[in-house]
């Protein structure tokens, strides 16, 4: 059910050659920055912004539509994020790697080895978003934080650090890498434990050493691989492939890392909070989100973390527990729990797939409009700023959204299954769980 | 999958289109004339989900409270726009069944996009039929793999 893309000899040429990824990072950065630009001196009003209106509304719909689902991390290939610490770390853009590290080069503390604090990190970001994505300067200082983060850990640190450990961004795209059609694996394991200088991970003249810290000949999972193709350019001995595969591949082990577990618990509550929040007629759940140091902003932040932190999780080891009482298994409740966790993963994509369409599709007719006049000063450089807003595909919204959650359900129940197989316990009560979940979104929703 | 899978996968996507398709007795209240007064605030319409029953001559009085707002209605395509302290009418007839989102459609601040009503013409059927989908998914595949863990399977 595999098959090499690097097979093909023009998609290896063009991965292992650095100048088109360089160009596309390129158009990314300028791109980037561009969006910081508009949000500190362009309009504030947030749907005539290009920051806001290419950021939240254009970049949003192809990571969470196209390119998380059937790429994975291929997003982290291209972002621009970490390119300017990283050129900084390396002292070079295109040049071979020097022998001498540069700057601090110190390695990230064991302790904060997981992604507790991309957790974090996220969830920070969901609960002020309501702001962030609706006020031009905050997304401006949100982007530029992090921009200035990641070259700050790139001095500091060696590789990639924000990017494995901080990105709010890159902790869930990783969790749901898992379930793309697409992989980064080693041909023959052999061939790399026969390896002697590993320069797939230590670097060599022809490349950089994985700036995501990871040996490609340890490999199982797509979470922590960023898809940056040195690997394809270091090995000496031609053992990387890119590999198209059947979704869901790496789900079929179950996890048994908590702090993956609580990522998939953070993304499906988010949905369906931002289901409620933005898309439902509740105006003053909206302003309570919204008054950031009210009291009302006070009651929704402790609502959103007991949900997503307490009451979700409670009710999965409930379901989990029931499920263990029903095949009297000896495994841990904490290990059942964090392998049937790994069954979320595709819920929670889907969740976030049809709350996208709904936010996309009613929106998406800012996009002409700002691309004419970024700034909202006025402009009109592609004849498109008057364009008159109105949604697009509202006929087929309902049936677009409850055939993404019911195949995200279907997926979920299947991958369950697996997993009660592989720890010996009765998936039932988790599959009704994430029944329940679902009619609880279409409700929110429909 | 053995030819009982199949036919049982066959069996289950048929039930599906029934549930999406199949047309539901509905009773009917005589058409009428519904007249509802909507007030339009940053960022809120109150009330801010109307119902009414297929056929109804719908008016909404659109009143904004502050700054100028609109309301464009999902699935219908229709649209008005009032000024501070005016009323605005739409009137249209309810010819559609189900759930529609209606929200501004003229900029009105910072949460302008999520400035959102709904308006429910008769039961929410499509969400009845998507339920029961979902329950049918999870149902068929539990029955279609029973599943049972490595130490009761053997």
């Amino acid at each position: 059910m595999r098959s090499e893309l690097t097979g093909f000899p023009l998609v290896k040429t063009l991965l292992k050659n650095r100048w088109p990824q360089l160009l596309v990072w390129f158009v990314m950065l300028a791109g980037f920055l561009f969006a910081i630009l508009s949000g500190f001196f362009g309009t504030p009003v947030g749907n005539r912004n290009f920051g806001i209106v290419f950021v939240w509304i254009a970049w949003w719909a192809v990571l969470i539509l196209v390119a998380v689902p059937f790429f994975g991390r291929g997003w982290c290939a291209i972002c621009p994020i970490p390119l300017p610490g990283e050129w900084l770390q390396r002292g070079a853009i295109m040049d071979p790697p020097g022998k001498k590290p540069r700057w601090f080069n110190l390695r990230w503390p064991n302790r904060l080895r997981n992604i507790w604090l991309q957790n974090l990190t996220f969830t920070l970001v969901a609960l002020f978003s309501i702001i962030i994505l609706t006020t031009p300067k905050v997304t401006a200082i949100v982007l530029a934080a992090m921009l200035f983060l990641a070259i700050g850990m790139s001095i500091v640190f060696e590789r990639r650090t924000f990017c494995r450990y901080i990105c709010p961004v890159g902790g869930f795209i990783g969790l749901y890498a898992q379930a793309a059609p697409m992989e980064l694996r080693v041909k023959d394991k052999q061939v790399c434990l026969a390896c002697k200088d590993k320069p797939c991970y230590n670097g060599s003249e022809a490349g950089y050493g994985c700036p995501w810290d990871v040996f490609p000949g340890g490999l199982t999972k797509n979470t922590y691989c960023g898809l940056c193709m040195e690997c394809l350019r270091t090995c000496p001995y031609d053992n990387i492939a890119i590999n198209t595969r059947p979704f869901s591949a790496d789900l079929a082990k179950p996890s048994t890392r908590m702090d993956e577990a609580f990522k998939a618990f953070i993304m499906l509550g988010a949905a369906m909070i931002y289901a409620g929040v933005f898309l439902g007629p509740w105006g003053g759940l909206k302003l309570a989100a919204y008054s950031f140091g009210s009291l009302a902003w006070f009651g929704y932040t402790a609502a959103f973390l007991v949900f997503i932190f307490g009451l979700l999780p409670a009710l999965f080891l409930g379901a989990v527990g029931i499920g263990k009482a029903l095949t009297k298994a000896t495994i841990t409740l904490k290990k059942s729990f964090t392998a049937f966790a790994t069954a979320l993963v595709p819920l929670g994509l889907m969740f976030w797939v049809a709350f996208s369409l709904s936010f996309v599709l009613t929106n998406a007719a800012y996009i002409l409009s700002s691309l004419s006049d970024p700034f909202g000063w006025g402009w009109n450089l592609f004849g498109t700023t008057a364009m008159p807003w109105q949604p697009y595909l509202t006929t087929l919204l309902l049936p677009l959204q409850t055939l993404a959650l019911v195949v995200g359900l279907l997926w979920t129940a299947r991958t369950a299954q697996k997993a009660g197989t592989e720890v010996n316990l009765s998936p039932i009560p988790v599959i009704v769980f994430s029944t329940a979940a679902t009619i609880a979104m279409l409700g929110l929703l429909l | 999958m053995s030819k009982k899978q199949w036919f049982f996968v066959i069996l289950v996507v048929l039930t599906g289109a029934v549930i999406v398709f199949a047309p539901l007795p509905v009773r009917a209240a005589p058409p009428t004339q519904r007249t509802f007064r909507v007030e339009a605030g940053q960022f809120a319409y109150a009330p801010a989900v109307l119902e009414v029953n297929p056929g109804d001559t719908v008016t909404i009085e659109l009143v904004s409270t502050d700054v100028v707002h609109g309301l464009y209605l999902d699935g219908y395509g229709v649209s008005v726009t009032a000024d501070p302290g005016q009323t605005a009418h739409l009137t249209f007839t309810a010819d559609r069944s189900g759930s529609f989102r209606f929200r501004c459609n003229v900029t009105c601040g910072a949460l302008h996009p999520f400035m959102i009503g709904k308006l429910q013409v008769g039961p929410n059927l499509w969400l009845w039929r998507a339920i029961a989908l979902t329950v049918l998914a999870g149902l068929a595949i539990l029955i279609l793999h029973p599943s049972l863990p490595k130490a009761q399977a053997s």
